[in-house]
């Protein structure tokens, strides 16, 4: 190894990452305290001093995914031994469950509105950034930064006229109407970052393609595509996750229907007032995609959280 | 190679004849790729835009719709200009972003500084780090009300752990000088990461032959920090401080299911405030010319600091 003098000496090394892995493990307690909670017993979540060592139980995810309603000595006894084994977490409680909760409903919401929202992002993103790169449109720079400025108006400042038309569209409270809106705020991140993808392929390889005999559009999406699956397939995660983790639209423009989870997960509300497990529960089951697709982000990360300002 | 039937077409024929032989042409092609975004980003955002200016001179309410709607000019504007509470809430907000923005650089540029030193494993640290960032800042926030109850709420616990208070004397989010901090603490944990990532970005876009030559010249490292790393970095954290700023300029999501708003008006920032507004109060264009003032806002203070940011970069 050759000697270098900017390489930090051993103990400045081993210092720094004491430092660093401090701050990681403070900034991740708050998160494995909500997964902590989803197993606790509502007693758990709620003692003093807070407790770290507990039983397991399932009881948050129960209560998450099921309604119950309280009932007497003589209705559980009417209702028979239970049946399975959530009927027999309820029991305990002496409740009785009523059917399933809204929150499996709500998070397939979310997985609707946010993966048709990135599709449609991808294609019209892919499209437009692809121009951008390759031809010559007028106004290019002006139409860019438009799309760029698009992202800097506060969701609720436009809300009220978007709540307008979306009513005389009928699309208040649908999943198109929600798809759409999600595709408008992410097609700026989306043809920012495929813009920068897209730059980066030599534009040798298309002229190389059209000499040969393709059309434009043949060379589009036979070299240009392949060439860009990374870079869109991390943007399409970014778009995801946006519209996964959008509540300002969301907890004004939807209420039934088509509501989503981040309105939804807060609300849960048990039988004794709000029932902290079940709603660490439903944020467990939220939250933990999103830390998988962070990791399968790492190497992209600044680029789509910088718009691709900063490329590494 | 160039034996197809299409291409052979073409050579034989006029070049205008020949390109729509072969296919569209650029600029047709380029226009098709770009003109649905353009079209979908007028339809959600520039018409809605129009729409609320065009609001912002009437006295119109969504919630009563058979009223005649009046013009009024520009009303709207003078009363709130004149409000009082808008001064308060505009308070508030610059309180939130400057806090914010000055602990997440502060915290942020430190760690990236160090997780520069290239220890074993700092990729996989770094990833962690990263996590608070990416999640709905919707469902984290009501989980931190959760972490901040007096007593049993763990922010609380360990806070009376290390000063010897007692957990239950204090409630970050029903105190009015608390509540402030409860929702800069929380942002400062969830965006710290993100300031983090571009300015470590920055440290390792200076070369190594520079800190190589100010070795040689025998500059000592402290003043190789503040004339190489700080003027260096220096764009990077601008640009992080833009991203930070018209965010949580914007901010709604986190701030409102931390505190909603309250106790009092005291962490009533201007996006929770406007929300009361349209769609609480539903005085719809009251709420228009509030939004236009805001938009108006952004966009100005944004302009003048891209300007002063590209200076720094061309220096």
């Amino acid at each position: 190894m050759s000697f270098s003098v900017t390489e930090p000496n051993k103990s400045t090394k081993w210092f720094a990452g004491l430092l660093v892995v401090t701050y990681a493990v403070v900034t991740i307690i708050p998160l494995l305290w909500i997964i902590a909670t989803g197993f606790k017993s509502p007693a758990d979540s709620i003692s003093y001093p807070p407790v770290v060592v507990f039983e397991p139980t399932l009881e948050g995810y129960v209560n998450l995914f099921t309604d119950r309603t309280r009932a007497t000595d003589d209705m559980l006894e009417a209702a028979g031994p239970p049946q399975t084994w959530y009927d027999e977490i309820a029991r305990k409680r002496g409740t009785i469950i009523s059917g399933p909760s809204r929150y499996g409903e709500r998070f397939l919401n979310s997985v609707i509105i946010g993966f048709g929202s990135t599709f449609l992002c991808m294609v019209l993103g892919t499209a437009a950034a692809y121009a951008f790169s390759r031809f010559r449109v007028p106004l290019k720079d002006d139409l860019l930064f438009f799309i760029l400025s698009t992202r800097m108006m506060p969701p609720i400042a436009v809300a009220i006229p978007i709540f307008l038309m979306f009513r005389n569209l009928g699309l208040n409270d649908t999943h198109l109407g929600m798809i759409l809106l999600y595709t408008a705020v992410n097609l700026s991140l989306s043809v920012w970052l495929l813009k920068g993808f897209i730059d980066e392929i030599p534009i040798e390889y298309e002229e190389a393609a059209l000499i040969d005999g393709y059309t434009r559009f043949q060379a589009f999406y036979k070299v240009v595509l392949p060439q860009a699956a990374t870079g869109i397939a991390s943007t399409a995660i970014f778009c995801l996750i946006f519209a996964w983790n959008e509540y300002a639209f969301a907890v004004l423009l939807t209420s039934g229907t088509a509501q989503t989870a981040p309105p939804f997960i807060p609300n849960i509300i048990g039988v004794n007032g709000k029932d902290w497990p079940a709603v660490a529960a439903g944020a467990t089951i939220f939250l933990v995609p999103v830390m998988v697709f962070t990791v399968l982000l790492r190497k992209h990360l600044l680029r789509g959280i910088t718009f691709g300002a900063v490329r590494k | 190679m160039t034996t197809s039937p299409i291409h052979r077409a073409a050579q034989s024929t006029p070049d205008g004849v020949a390109r729509k032989i072969r296919g569209l042409s650029d600029r047709a092609i380029a226009w098709i790729f770009v003109a649905p975004t353009i079209f979908l980003l007028l339809a959600v955002n520039i018409f809605p835009l129009i729409w609320t200016i065009r609001l912002s001179f009437t006295n119109f309410r969504v919630n009563r719709p058979n009223n005649d709607v009046e013009w009024v000019g520009l009303r709207n504007y003078k009363r709130i200009l004149s409000d009082p509470d808008i001064w308060n809430t505009m308070q508030a907000t610059a309180h939130f972003l400057l806090w914010t923005i000055a602990l997440q650089v502060l915290i942020g540029f430190f760690l990236a500084f160090l997780i520069n030193k290239k220890f074993k494993g700092n990729d996989l640290w770094t990833t962690i780090i990263v996590f608070p960032m990416m999640l709905s800042p919707a469902v984290v926030g009501n989980f931190w009300t959760f972490l901040y109850q007096p007593q049993i709420g763990l922010f609380n616990y360990v806070v009376a752990f290390f000063t010897g208070a007692d957990p239950a004397s204090f409630s970050m989010i029903g105190d009015v000088h608390l509540a402030p901090w409860a929702i800069i603490i929380a942002d400062t944990w969830m965006w710290t990461p993100f300031v983090m990532l571009i300015c470590l970005a920055g440290l390792r876009s200076i070369p190594d032959s520079i800190y190589e030559a100010a070795e040689c010249d025998r500059a000592s490292k402290w003043r190789q920090f503040w004339t190489i790393t700080i003027p260096m970095a220096l764009p990077f954290l601008m640009l992080a401080v833009l991203f930070r700023g018209i965010e949580n300029f914007k901010m709604f999501d986190l701030v409102v299911q931390l505190t909603g708003g309250g106790p009092g008006n005291t962490t009533t920032l201007t996006s929770i405030d406007l929300k009361r507004e349209a769609f609480e109060k539903w005085r719809t264009g009251y709420s228009s010319a509030y939004a236009v003032i805001l938009f108006v806002t952004v966009f100005g203070l944004a302009s003048i600091y891209v300007k002063a940011l590209n200076k720094v970069k061309e220096r």
